[in-house]
């Protein structure tokens, strides 16, 4: 008997009540307002490819009339302010945040190219509970730091990446106030809608204003942000190579500073691992949000007893995963953030390709329109290939066997990065060994990608230093 | 395949695939299409102490005309029973591709001698049914004695003879869902054609983290076997977007070739109802009446 195959019909979210205007200002001291630079740039919908909005792009100038917004309502109001006040306001911003939750979902996969199952599920929900959580440290911090006496810093120059365009905000955003600290933020440039949609929210929830500026830009802007002598602290999430950069800028100053970088995660699947579940747990790992997670399960290691099956359960399951419209409440994966991300992703599928690796991609369609990628596996992959040691930041997984426990966390720390680990076995003390001596921030057992505000976030060695979450992520935004 | 070594199950992991299938979206003419499979997936049930054959009549002419206003409707898959109501459903049901199915085995506790579970099973069979549903020996399983289980369901196989066995797990008798694969994977070894969640008489019956565990034990027997064997939860389900969400774990679980009665049952009395409720509102646009749709 053949069966019936059940195909699901389109299921796309309404995009109606998501209001974009056709050009957007700088955000600066409460107001939008008009470029110094004069200059705009188009961003656009990786999946329909359509501009979807003009940005005003931030010169030096710029910058510094926000950081001088920034530290003036620092000076004179937000500092000054009594903490339990400071806190009804990052209260009222989480609170508006879920009553437009659905507009953001929607112009968050607009924009980024996301499942809308995610920004919905994920990305939003995530990012209003952030302002939550540290809504409720505002004026607790003596409790939180007894007898240290913690005290704000300043301005905090903040510069987030594309792949979690709200919830980075979000993460940078909230704990900065939360300490009494004031903010400029600069989003992505291929990603800065929600993030103006945050401060039209902002405008709206009355904060006072310069506490919090957003403005946009390329490299240069950040740059700008990183060198003004006024920018008392730096929190930056992205690549690696920048990273290094600004710690190079802020060498000789006192500018205190937090770096969220690239990620290699070995995720590591035992013999008496449950197996489905696992499976399961590799697919969250590495095709969540496209790949594009800086501590996705990149690296799968199977002890070889058991990889035949895992890389045949692997394989159904992929088949299973629809890739297409990230606005459709069916799409598993959505679009590849932007051209230069795929241009990137399709280099390693190159490199993957020459170095002799057997690839699998399922055999599901992708759009003919937009930047797509088919979920992929480099099957029989070792150390010495590039597409383990480098960070290729898509829907690409390399699987690696092992033989023993030892010989699986020496190779699981053979990177320069070190920001998450997955670990997947039936057994409790496996597990605590593993968690001691892999070097990692974060590692999960027997699932992956989870995240929480209440949990501290960061990387060792060359994924960055300094955590952001839960108790944690307040001290560095301030001085004791 | 050794039915005694257990495969690992994570409650965890299972919940949150669950939630995965749930975050699907079924609309327009997919909807449309799952109602009807799922309709075509029923068995309908009485098991209540109160039958009698007026009750079962009913209930079979309920089978054979499910909506008749409603054109291009399936039947549903089969009638299930006491042993002591298949003659009675045998004459109503005769040649209308409606299956019967009959509960046996000192259904539903099964608390008794094998002797008698066979003659159980022997009286269905003989009074004309298609399908037996079984019960296993809940209390044999937990003490440990797997050798037990396995042998009397292989025994009551045999007493089949033609009509196909479905194995009653009473998933929630068996606390966790280490113990459910185990018994999956015993049941399908001794030969069971079906496994099935629940008798209905324990809460919980039927849900879909059990189902799961029980279809994931199915996939690995036909990946290892090749042979194919089939899946009823039964007890719970009763409306027609808990049926879609079912359906919508066996497409990505099993895929095409279970998505048919042939290989899998619903197990329900109310759930016909509300299909057809929902498949009238997906036609006309707009809820009508319950009053318009039968209720035996």
């Amino acid at each position: 008997m053949e069966g019936f195959k059940w195909e699901y019909a389109p299921a796309p979210e309404a995009k109606d009540h998501a209001k974009l205007k056709t050009q957007y200002d700088l955000f600066i001291n409460g107001k939008f307002v008009k470029p110094n630079s004069k200059k705009y740039f188009d961003t656009h919908s990786p999946s329909t490819l359509e501009k979807l909005a003009e940005v005003a792009e931030a010169n030096a100038k710029d910058v510094d009339s926000a950081v001088t917004a920034a530290k003036l309502a620092y000076d004179k109001v937000w500092k000054k302010m009594p903490a339990k006040e400071r806190s009804k306001y990052i209260f009222r911003i989480a609170r508006v945040m879920q009553e437009r939750a659905r507009e953001l979902a929607v112009i968050e996969s607009m924009d980024g190219g996301k499942p809308i199952r995610e920004s919905r599920d994920f990305d939003v929900p995530t990012a209003a509970n952030h302002f939550f959580y540290y809504a409720g440290w505002a004026d607790k911090l003596d409790y939180a730091f007894p007898n240290k006496k913690p005290k704000s810093l300043g301005v905090a120059a903040q510069i987030i990446p594309w792949n979690f365009p709200l919830l980075m905000a979000a993460w940078k955003i909230a704990p900065a106030l939360a300490t009494g600290n004031t903010v400029v933020l600069k989003p992505a440039e291929s990603t800065p809608l929600t993030a103006l949609k945050l401060a039209e929210i902002i405008q709206d929830c009355d904060l006072p204003p310069g506490v919090v500026n957003i403005i946009n830009g390329f490299g240069n802007t950040g740059a700008a942000m990183v060198a003004h002598p006024h920018v008392n602290k730096i929190a930056f999430t992205g690549s690696t190579d920048v990273g290094k950069i600004i710690q190079k800028a802020i060498a000789g100053t006192n500018k205190k500073i937090t770096l969220e970088l690239g990620g290699k995660a070995a995720n590591i699947v035992f013999d008496d691992a449950p197996i489905d579940q696992a499976v399961e747990g590799i697919v969250n790992g590495i095709f969540f949000n496209q790949g594009h997670v800086c501590c996705a399960g990149s690296r799968l290691f199977v002890q070889e007893n058991v990889a035949e099956v895992v890389i045949r359960k692997l394989k159904e399951r992929m088949e299973t995963l629809i890739v297409g419209d990230p606005l459709d409440k069916n799409t598993d994966i959505g679009a590849i953030n932007s051209k230069e991300q795929l241009d990137k992703i399709n280099s390693y599928l190159e490199i993957g390709r020459a170095e002799g690796l057997e690839l699998f991609q399922t055999s599901g369609s992708i759009p003919s329109k937009g930047y797509y990628c088919k979920p992929t596996l480099f099957i029989g992959a070792a150390q010495s290939n590039r597409v383990v040691q480098e960070e290729i930041f898509g829907p690409v997984l390399t699987i690696q066997t092992f033989r023993t426990i030892e010989e699986v966390i020496e190779k699981a720390n053979n990177i320069p990065y070190g920001l998450s680990a997955g670990v997947w076995t039936d057994k409790g003390s496996k597990i605590f060994n593993l968690t001691s001596k892999l070097r990692a921030g974060v590692i999960w057992a027997n699932t992956y990608n989870k995240f929480d505000p209440t949990s501290p976030f960061g990387g060792y060695k060359e994924s960055g230093f300094g955590r952001e979450g839960g108790l944690h992520g307040l001290a560095p935004y301030l001085t004791f | 395949m050794d039915p005694f070594k257990s495969v690992i199950i994570d409650q965890v992991g299972i919940e949150e695939r669950i939630a995965r299938f749930n975050s699907r979206s079924i609309k327009k003419q997919s909807k449309i299409q799952g109602l009807k499979l799922a309709l075509n997936m029923i068995d309908l049930t009485t098991l209540e102490g109160k039958d009698t054959e007026g009750k079962v009549i009913q209930l079979c002419q309920k089978a054979l005309h499910v909506a008749d206003n409603i054109p291009n409707l399936p039947t549903v898959a089969a009638v299930c029973v006491y042993p002591t109501h298949v003659a009675t459903a045998k004459q109503i049901l005769k040649n209308s591709g409606v299956k019967i199915a009959s509960v046996a085995t000192a259904f539903p506790s099964g608390n008794s001698s094998l002797q008698i579970k066979l003659e159980d099973t022997k009286i269905a069979v003989d009074n004309g049914a298609d399908e037996i549903d079984m019960v296993i020996s809940r209390g044999e399983f937990l003490e440990g004695n797997y050798n037990f289980v396995f042998d009397e369901i292989n025994a009551v196989k045999n007493a089949c003879g033609a009509a196909r066995l479905k194995v009653i797990l009473e998933t929630g008798e068996l606390s966790t869902l280490d113990n459910v694969r185990k018994a999956s994977d015993i049941a399908i070894a001794a030969g069971a054609d079906f496994i099935k969640t629940s008798t209905g008489k324990i809460q919980p019956a039927a849900t879909m983290p059990v189902t799961l565990v029980m279809l994931l034990a199915i996939k690995d027997h036909y990946q290892k076997t090749g042979k194919m064997v089939g899946m009823k939860p039964a007890g719970g389900i009763s409306t027609a977007k808990s049926a879609l969400q079912y359906l919508v774990m066996l497409n990505e679980t099993l895929g095409p070739k279970w998505m048919n009665n042939e290989w899998f049952r619903f197990g329900a009395s109310s759930l016909a109802n509300d299909i057809i409720l929902q498949l009238g509102k997906e036609q006309q646009g707009a809820y009508y009446s319950k009053d318009y749709i039968s209720i035996d």
